[in-house]
């Protein structure tokens, strides 16, 4: 039982606790390029999912074969071959999201949440928590992508996967999809979700005081 | 020598790798609270980003391309700065050590500072069949100066926003994100000087 509830809180972990966007700030670079539109924040985000769960487990099942001296060019290997196959099936089968996506699905290599579990978590645990913990990351940084370019793309096209969501008076704010904008956004969802987090710790320290009164 | 040119104002300011194509951020947000490091930063990023071009381009001219390899880009391409990196850190540990004491504290964070990888795979695709040697290494240096620039810029603004009057829940990140907002607002300034 407390074995399944602990499996549960570390795939909870990346979603909400240690969310890779909002509470990390690691892997900026895509997030803030690709987060124009909604399709390309889903395709993003479920393409490092893919890397993460498996350069997690890889790394996890070979934690005890690779040395410790060696062990940041075999991340490199390991999390650059499953880059590799992600760039050439999204390039066979949804060309035009590989195509506007460009060079940031290679540039998953040096995303620095894959580098960051693989150095903190998945060389250090078994494959099963490594794979969930990847898992986890995975959804929260695409629930994070999705937050943002959904926010950007509605101001910013008045669209929202593509289709017309504002009414026709509204006039679509470019600045938003251009960068300016993304670092606007992100900063101002951070500010949000820091006020969130706060205020949940501040009603949960006042719960404890009131049980120990 | 008119193309190079535009390499390199395409590179310093239009296409600032920061500022517009969002390359590089982590080193931009990390080192960015002090002046001082971030030109050392920045020195060791152009070091390595002209070297990885140079590098990259034979790699890819005379090894990938003609055995049919281009597939095996990312790997190859990650392998060589991470080897460079540690290479570039050994020798200058070795020759010289006030150039050593400056930079050294920066290399290993330039292995996964996406702008190198990202300035390597970008001289392959640029243009129809890539850039030629020189445009290769020129384009990376731009590249990597534009960064200097937009990193030490940041700093000196970093560093006034650290002893201003900030409301509390703008102090990190959030304040630091919407000042590079509006530092990427006068960036946009320059799009038009190219086409």
């Amino acid at each position: 039982m407390s074995e399944k509830k602990s499996l549960r809180s570390v795939f909870m972990n990346g979603i909400l606790n240690e969310n890779p966007t909002f509470r990390l700030v690691l892997g900026m670079c895509p997030t803030l390029a690709i987060s124009t539109a909604v399709s390309q924040g889903i395709g993003m985000g479920l393409a490092t999912t893919f890397v993460l769960v498996f350069s997690n487990l890889v790394i996890s099942l070979l934690r005890n074969i690779i040395p410790e001296k060696v062990r940041i060019p075999s991340f490199v290997v390991v999390i650059a071959t499953f880059v590799t196959i992600v760039d050439l099936v999204m390039k066979a089968f949804v060309p035009a999201l590989s195509q506007s996506l460009g060079l940031y699905i290679p540039l998953i290599v040096v995303n620095c949440i894959i580098f960051a579990r693989a150095e903190s978590y998945a060389f250090k645990n078994p494959p099963i928590p490594s794979l969930l913990d990847g898992l986890g990351m995975g959804i929260g940084f695409t629930l994070a992508l999705m937050l943002l370019s959904s926010v950007r793309e509605i101001l910013g096209s008045g669209t929202f996967l593509g289709m017309q969501v504002m009414p026709a008076a509204y006039h679509p704010m470019a600045i938003i999809i251009r960068p300016p904008g993304g670092f606007v956004m992100l900063g101002i969802l951070l500010l949000l979700v820091n006020a969130i987090v706060k205020a949940i710790e501040k009603r949960k320290l006042a719960k404890a005081k009131e049980e120990i009164a | 020598m008119s193309s190079l040119l535009l390499i390199i104002v395409g590179g310093v300011l239009v296409n600032n790798f920061i500022m517009s194509q969002f390359l590089g951020i982590c080193a931009f947000l990390g080192v960015s609270n002090k002046t001082e490091t971030a030109f050392g930063m920045g020195m060791a990023v152009t070091f390595v980003m002209a070297i990885a071009s140079l590098f990259t381009y034979f790699v890819q001219r005379y090894l990938l391309i003609p055995l049919n390899l281009e597939y095996m880009q990312t790997i190859a391409f990650i392998l060589i700065i991470a080897v460079l990196v540690q290479t570039v850190e050994i020798v200058l540990k070795k020759t010289s050590r006030a150039l050593y004491m400056a930079l050294g504290v920066y290399l290993p964070l330039i292995t996964t500072n996406c702008a190198v990888l990202g300035v390597a795979i970008n001289n392959t695709t640029a243009i129809e069949g890539g850039y030629n040697l020189i445009q290769s290494v020129v384009n990376g240096t731009a590249g990597a100066l534009g960064f200097t620039l937009a990193i030490v810029v940041f700093s000196a603004i970093r560093e006034r926003l650290a002893i201003g009057n900030l409301p509390k829940w703008m102090e990190g990140f959030p304040g630091a994100l919407i000042g590079a907002g509006l530092m990427s607002i006068a960036f946009q300034g320059f799009a038009g000087m190219i086409h």
